[in-house]
C-alpha cells in the first residue's frame, strides 16, 4: 500500500460554550490512500462534518481543533498559516457542500464564480478562464455550457446546481474531493446521476474522494472503505465489503439492519430520557445509552479504536476482548 | 371489493396557479399546472403512500384532499359526502377528521407556546375538551407518543428533532382524526430515529384505526409502511397499486427508474449493478411536454407517447398504470 495522502491521528474538536469548552469530536483517526473512496457515515451531530471542516481550517468561530497528527501529503494541516492554507484549499483539497443554493452566490453568474476560482489558483487570461469554465461545465454534464455560464444559480435545478458546485470544486484541479452530503437534498434519480458523475471523475483522473453521508446504503455503491462515527468518535473503520458483510461494532450493526429494513435488531429506544440533545457523559463510550451490549466499563471509559482484523478497526470493549469478570473463551 | 365508500375520494383534481409577469410590464407567463386531473381514493384503514420527485405534485394533492388549498377543478368527497365547496362552520366541522404532520418539526411548532398548549389548541378550536378534561387529554396524547406528560410545560426548543416530531404527532391525534396526512414526516430524521417513528405510526394506526396518506420520497420507508402506493410524475398519478405489486413488478418506466435509483446496502451487488440513468431533468410543471409527461426521458417512447397522454388503466387486479407500453 502506498503512503497515505491524508493521515489523521487523535483529532479532537471542542466548541467554546458558556459553560466552557465542550468536546464534540474525540480522538478521531483515519488515513486516506491516494485514489481511495472513503465513506464517513454517522447521524446528525456525530461530528463527521466538523472533522472534515477542521482539515481545511474551516471550523466555525469558537471551535478549536487539536490533533496528534493531521497530515496531508506530509504537511501539517492544522499548522498551516492562512496563506499556506489558501494554497491547499480548493487547489489540493476541495469541498462540495450539501446545500448548493447557499454554496453559490445568488447575484453572480455561475460562470464568474468558476472563473474566479480559476484565476485565483492559476495565472490565466480572462479568455482562457472563460474557455476553461465552459470545459468544466461540460465535463460535469451541463448542456449548453457557454449559454448557462451566463446564468444565475436560481436558474438551475437542484441537481444542475450541485453539478455547478462540483465543477467549481474541480476548477482548482484538486487531488482530494470532500463531498459532504452532496446528494441529500436531491431526488433519488438525480442522486444516481451525481454519484455516476463523481465515480466517473474518480476513474478518469484518479481523484481521491471522501464521501460524508448519513445514508449507509449509498456507501455500498461508492466507498472502498467506511468509517462509522457516533457521538464524535469513530466506532468502526473497515473495508466496505467487510462492514456490510459483518459489521463488528453494535452501532454499525444497528445502522446496517436499519438500512436493510430488517425486522428484528434495532437500536433500542431510550425514550424515557427526555433530553436526548444533552451530550453523553464525556468519559464513557457515547453509544452506551443505546447499546444492547453495554456494561459498566463502557460507562466509565471510552474504548480505544483497535485493530481487530486486517484493515478493520473497532472501538468497543465488547469486541476488543472479553468483558472484565467473564471467563475468556 | 365491498361497497363501503372510500374515506376520501378525489375526482379530476386540477390545480392551476396563475403566475404574475416577471417584470412590471412584461409578457404574461403560462399558468403553472401543479395537478392535472388526478383521481385518487383513500380506503378506510389503509396506508396509502404518495411517491414521486420534488415538483411532482404530491404535497399539492394532499393539501387539496384536506381542503387546505382549493382545486381549480375536480371534486373531493369525504365518506361519500362532497366537501369540495364546504366553508365556514361546516368546513371546520369536517376538518377535525384530517390532521397533517409536516416534515419540519422545527417550523411547525410555535416556539413561544408550550408543547402542552400546542397540543391543546386543536382541542379548544374544535370545542372537544376544556378544563380538567383538556389537561387529561393532552397528557394522554403525550403518553401515546412516548413522551412524559410532565414535559407539557416545556417549549419546543427544549426537545430534539425526533421528540419534536413526536409532539407534532401527538397534536395530530389529539382530536381523534380519521385521516392523518404525513407529509415527508420522517424525512428529516436519522435512520435509527426513523425506525422508531415508523413503529410509532404503526402502533397508533392499530390502536385508533387510523388511515394514513403517507407522502415520502424514501422508497424503503414506503415499502415498509404502506398498503398501496401511488407514483406521481409532473402532476399526474402514473402508477398505483398494492405495495407488493408495485415493488415486485413496477410497470411504468418512471417507477422502474425510481426503483433502480435506490441504493442497495450491499457492496457486491452494487458493484455489479448498472445504474440505468434517466436522461435529462424532470421537466418543469410550468412547461410540461405534450402527450405523456414522461416521454422526453423515456427509453420506450413511441410517436403516440408524444401526442396522447395515456390514462390510468388496469394492469392487474390491484394495479393501474398510465403508459401506452406498460411492462
Amino acid at each position: 500500500m502506498s503512503a497515505p495522502l491524508i493521515d489523521i491521528q487523535g483529532l479532537s474538536i471542542s466548541l467554546r460554550t458558556r459553560d466552557g469548552l465542550k468536546r464534540v469530536v474525540s480522538d478521531v483517526s483515519f488515513t486516506v490512500a491516494p485514489g481511495e473512496a472513503l465513506g464517513i457515515v454517522g447521524e446528525s451531530g456525530s461530528g463527521k462534518t466538523l472533522s472534515m471542516l477542521s482539515l481545511l481550517q474551516l471550523l466555525p468561530p469558537g471551535a478549536v481543533a487539536h490533533a496528534h497528527r493531521a497530515l496531508y501529503d506530509g504537511r501539517d494541516l492544522l499548522g498551516q498559516s492562512r496563506l499556506q492554507m489558501s494554497g491547499i484549499r480548493g487547489r489540493e483539497i476541495a469541498f462540495v457542500f450539501q446545500d448548493s443554493l447557499t454554496a453559490l452566490n445568488p447575484v453572480i453568474t455561475i460562470g464568474r464564480q468558476i472563473t474566479e476560482v480559476l484565476r485565483l489558483h492559476f495565472s490565466l487570461s480572462a479568455a482562457d478562464a472563460q474557455q476553461r469554465t465552459a470545459e468544466l461545465l461540460a465535463k460535469v454534464g451541463i448542456p449548453d455550457p457557454s449559454l448557462r455560464m451566463r446564468q444565475y444559480p436560481h436558474e438551475f435545478s437542484g441537481g444542475m446546481r450541485q453539478r455547478v458546485c462540483i465543477a467549481m470544486a474541480l476548477a482548482g484541479e484538486p487531488r482530494i474531493l470532500i463531498a459532504d452530503e452532496p446528494t441529500t437534498a436531491l431526488d433519488v434519480t438525480v442522486q444516481a446521476e451525481i454519484v455516476n458523475l463523481i465515480q466517473q471523475l474518480q476513474r478518469d483522473s484518479g481523484l481521491t474522494v471522501i464521501w460524508v453521508t448519513h445514508d449507509l446504503a449509498l456507501l455500498a455503491r461508492i466507498a472502498d472503505r467506511v468509517i462509522v462515527m457516533y457521538g464524535g468518535r469513530v466506532m468502526e473503520d473497515a473495508a466496505a465489503r467487510d462492514l456490510f458483510e459483518a459489521p463488528r461494532h453494535p452501532y454499525a450493526a444497528a445502522l446496517l439492519s436499519s438500512v436493510r429494513h430488517d425486522a428484528a435488531p434495532r437500536v433500542p429506544a431510550t425514550l424515557a430520557a427526555a433530553q436526548a440533545v444533552s451530550a453523553p457523559a464525556a468519559a464513557g463510550c457515547p453509544f452506551t445509552p443505546r447499546c444492547p451490549e453495554a456494561h459498566d466499563r463502557c460507562r466509565s471509559s471510552a474504548p480505544p479504536l483497535l485493530n481487530v482484523a486486517d484493515g478493520t478497526r473497532v472501538a468497543c470493549w465488547a469486541r476488543d476482548r472479553a468483558p472484565p469478570g467473564s471467563v475468556a473463551s | 371489493m365491498t361497497n363501503v365508500p372510500p374515506l376520501v375520494s378525489a375526482r379530476g383534481i386540477t390545480v392551476t396557479y396563475q403566475r404574475k409577469s416577471l417584470q412590471w410590464v412584461g409578457p404574461k407567463r403560462q399558468p403553472l399546472q401543479a395537478l392535472r386531473g388526478v383521481d385518487l381514493d383513500i380506503m378506510n384503514g389503509e396506508v396509502l403512500a404518495l411517491v414521486g420527485e420534488s415538483g411532482s405534485g404530491k404535497s399539492t394533492l394532499a393539501r387539496v384532499l384536506v381542503r387546505a388549498i382549493e382545486a381549480s377543478a375536480g371534486t373531493v368527497a369525504f365518506q361519500g359526502t362532497d366537501i369540495t365547496h364546504l366553508d365556514g362552520e361546516a368546513l371546520r366541522g369536517i376538518r377535525r377528521h384530517f390532521q397533517v404532520v409536516f416534515q419540519d418539526p422545527f417550523g411547525s411548532l410555535n416556539p413561544r407556546l408550550s408543547i402542552g398548549a400546542a397540543i391543546a389548541e386543536p382541542l379548544i378550536v374544535h370545542k372537544i375538551a376544556t378544563g380538567e378534561a383538556l389537561r387529561k387529554r393532552v397528557a394522554e396524547c403525550l403518553a401515546m407518543v412516548g413522551l412524559e406528560p410532565s414535559l407539557a410545560s416545556l417549549r419546543p426548543h427544549e426537545f430534539s428533532g425526533g421528540q419534536r416530531q413526536r409532539i407534532c404527532i401527538a397534536r395530530a391525534i389529539a382530536c381523534k382524526p380519521q385521516l392523518i396526512v404525513a407529509d415527508e414526516a420522517l424525512s428529516a430524521l436519522d435512520p435509527s430515529l426513523r425506525d422508531r417513528m415508523i413503529d410509532l405510526f404503526q402502533d397508533l394506526k392499530d390502536r385508533f384505526a387510523l388511515t394514513y396518506l403517507f407522502i415520502s420520497h424514501d422508497l424503503g420507508v414506503v415499502q415498509r409502511i404502506s398498503d398501496r402506493v401511488a407514483v406521481m410524475y409532473l402532476g399526474r398519478v402514473v402508477e398505483i397499486g398494492s405495495t407488493k405489486e408495485i415493488y415486485r413488478h413496477p410497470r411504468h418506466p418512471y417507477t422502474q427508474a425510481l426503483m433502480a435509483a435506490v441504493p442497495v446496502p450491499d457492496p457486491v451487488a452494487e458493484r455489479r449493478r448498472r445504474y440505468a440513468s434517466l436522461p435529462g431533468e424532470p421537466p418543469s410543471p410550468a412547461n410540461p411536454p405534450p402527450g405523456c409527461p414522461f416521454h422526453p426521458r423515456c427509453a420506450r417512447a413511441i410517436d403516440r407517447c408524444r401526442t396522447a397522454a395515456p390514462l390510468l388503466t388496469e394492469a392487474a387486479a390491484t394495479h393501474q398504470v398510465a403508459c401506452h407500453l406498460p411492462d
